[in-house]
């Protein structure tokens, strides 16, 4: 209502679309906004260089310059300052592949190459479909074959032969394949309707929550044992494995409860009206959407499951962490154990990126044209 | 091609009942002695301020709340707490929602084919060429493989009533569908319910919108605290309305 009063104006104009105005760029500008924006952060900057300064030449020196990178000599490493790489090229067999046979080291190098590689095919979402399952499927009768040996001539190995990086990897990717689905159902059944199954979940959960992993690792290594029947064993890797599983599925599951958590009440209404049933729903509309919120939390927890493969050298299971500190027993080599640490933290760090690099890419892929 | 099966062939017959249905959340009597049915191919229109039970009352109808009291018949058969006869009913029955709830992980086309293809077996070209059937008869045919975030409410709202349809539905129910639409999205959303109750579906519609009522309704029904409180045919409804109650509703919502 307009009131003779007022002094409220608007001016109806057509202006025309024009791009924006162009930022300011520039070394120095950049330099005076993140670097030297006040004096506080000025202080900081000028410290972290003085730091930088003081440790930067003297690493390099150890590790490049006056470094040993090839010998079967351990006097010529006592000789030099820096450090002794040679460690790594002499005992890098040992560390890799533990108590594996010698003659046998091409089977394990196998071993990794197949885990690898599928693991590089699994990141390019054009290669997921049905198709990827089987390839899995046969590349896990490969690797088994590979370790285990019997058969084509190969000879046999068992797995209390089996060490280092393959043990490592067939740890982790047992661990993650075993644990998912279990880590799904526990999550489901814990919102079940269904009082006996909820409580089943509940209760297991809890328990293998509330002790640390060592704990399971040695019940399943040496009180399991004692509750079979006489005469029935269970293979040592196996019971480990079984113990990992369990332990990840009890994580992974309160994970994944949080994302069914997550998910309106609509899309349940939904899908109800449209009369799918129970497996139906949770299948197609409820776990596809509640895994993809969780990403990256799952992510982190198989990034620490891959970490946690090292707690197995406790009951006796040669991992690569397992493997070096056996290698490293050499009286000979004993005093290069840094290098040799240095070379291992090297190697979990790249896988742990790599998985990290991993996961943000199905990030991306599956938030490709959506906009939630 | 009819959106709808056999709408003509049963005229007269009840296709949904509900009689002296009572239901309470806890303490809460929400619907009280609720009776109401609703003839093949005719369009019922269900109104009353919120928190009268209007939405709870449709949803009883596919069961997505169960009542506790009184009988409800979809079709001749009774709601009974029964899985398969629950899923096999809302085969039925198609719903649409006030808040769309498309599936935003799969794309339109999926939204679509996705009822059919699981539920009643349907080869996957068959759903699909269904599903660009119904697309172009909600008038969005080009947006068949996007994913609902990329559409505007009234392009989703419309997805959500193609995907209601796939099934072949006798019976839809509409829970104030253009409730959470921009002001100017809701004429092509009523626009397509026009035309749906045009070719004879069957229709409950939860909705404020009293010119669509006006013009498809065969009855409305007023509804406030739990009890149908008049129901009567839209001219007599909107012209002489009998209830106090009903006369200060229309009055609130007829500017």
């Amino acid at each position: 209502m307009s009131t003779t009063g007022s002094i409220s104006f608007a001016v109806p104009r057509s202006a025309p679309r024009r791009d924006p105005p162009a930022r300011e760029a520039g070394v120095l500008l950049w330099l005076r906004k993140n670097l030297f924006s006040s004096v506080y952060n000025s202080a900081l900057t000028l410290l972290a260089l003085w730091a930088l300064f003081v440790t930067i030449p003297d690493f390099v020196a150890w590790a490049f310059v006056d470094a040993v990178w090839q010998t079967d000599d351990p006097a010529a490493c006592r000789a030099a300052a820096g450090a002794c790489w040679a460690v790594v090229a002499e005992k890098h067999r040992v560390m890799l592949f533990g108590t594996f046979p010698y003659d046998e080291h091409w089977r394990a190098v196998a071993v990794i190459a197949v885990v690898i590689a599928m693991a590089i095919v699994s990141v390019f979402k054009r290669f997921w479909s049905y198709w990827l399952f089987v390839a899995w499927l046969g590349a896990t009768g490969i690797v088994l074959l590979l370790l285990l040996g019997g058969l084509f001539g190969l000879t046999p190995t068992g797995t209390h032969q089996w060490g280092g990086l393959p043990l490592t990897l067939l740890m982790f990717v047992g661990t993650v394949v075993g644990g998912m689905p279990l880590a799904i159902m526990l999550a489901l059944g814990r919102r079940s309707s269904l009082p006996a199954i909820k409580a089943i979940c509940i209760g297991f959960i809890e328990i293998v929550r509330g002790v640390p992993l060592i704990t399971v690792l040695f019940m399943a290594s040496l009180m399991f044992p004692l509750f079979m029947p006489e005469g029935l064993t269970i293979d040592k890797f196996l019971r480990a494995q079984i113990g990992m599983i369990l332990f990840f599925a009890a994580y992974a599951a309160e994970i994944v409860r949080g994302g069914l958590q997550a998910i309106p009440r609509g899309q349940y209404e939904a899908a109800d009206a449209i009369g799918l049933g129970y497996w139906q729903k949770t299948g197609r509309i409820v776990l596809p959407q509640a895994l993809r919120i969780v990403l990256p939390a799952l992510m982190n927890d198989i990034i620490r499951a891959f970490k946690n493969t090292t707690f197995v050298s406790i009951i006796g299971l040669f991992d690569v962490l397992g493997a070096t500190a056996t290698a490293l027993e050499d009286p000979l080599w004993v005093l290069y154990a840094l290098e040799a640490y240095v070379f291992i933290f090297v190697l979990y760090f790249v896988f742990c990126y790599a998985m990290s690099k991993y996961s943000e890419r199905v990030e991306r892929d599956l938030s490709k044209g959506r906009n939630l | 091609m009819s959106l709808i099966e056999d709408g003509a062939s049963g005229a007269g017959a009840p296709i949904v009942e509900l009689r002296d249905v009572n239901k309470w959340y806890s303490d809460f009597h929400v619907l009280r002695d609720v009776t109401l049915t609703v003839g093949r191919g005719e369009k019922v229109v269900i109104c009353g301020p919120s928190g009268s039970g209007k939405s709870t009352l449709i949803r009883c109808i596919n069961r997505l709340e169960e009542h506790q009291e009184g009988e409800i018949f979809v079709d001749g058969v009774e709601l009974v707490p029964d899985v398969r006869r629950i899923e096999a009913i809302r085969r039925q029955v198609g719903m649409v929602f006030q808040s769309f709830n498309l599936f935003p992980h799969l794309t339109v086309m999926d939204n679509l084919t996705l009822g059919p293809i699981l539920v009643q077996g349907t080869p996957q070209e068959a759903a699909e060429a269904g599903a660009m059937e119904l697309l172009e008869r909600v008038k969005i045919p080009d947006q068949a493989w996007k994913y609902p975030g990329q559409l505007s409410g009234g392009q989703q709202q419309r997805v959500a009533i193609a995907r209601a349809l796939m099934l072949r539905p006798k019976v839809m129910l509409f829970d104030e569908p253009t409730s959470a639409l921009d002001p100017e999205m809701i004429s092509e959303v009523l626009e397509v319910m026009v035309e749906l109750a045009q070719e004879g579906m069957t229709m409950i519609c939860v909705t404020h919108e009293m010119g669509f009522a006006r013009k498809v309704a065969d009855l409305v029904v007023f509804m406030d605290e739990g009890e149908i409180v008049e129901a009567a045919p839209p001219e007599q409804f909107f012209a002489d309305a009998r209830n106090e109650r009903t006369k200060l509703f229309l009055s609130q919502i007829l500017h």
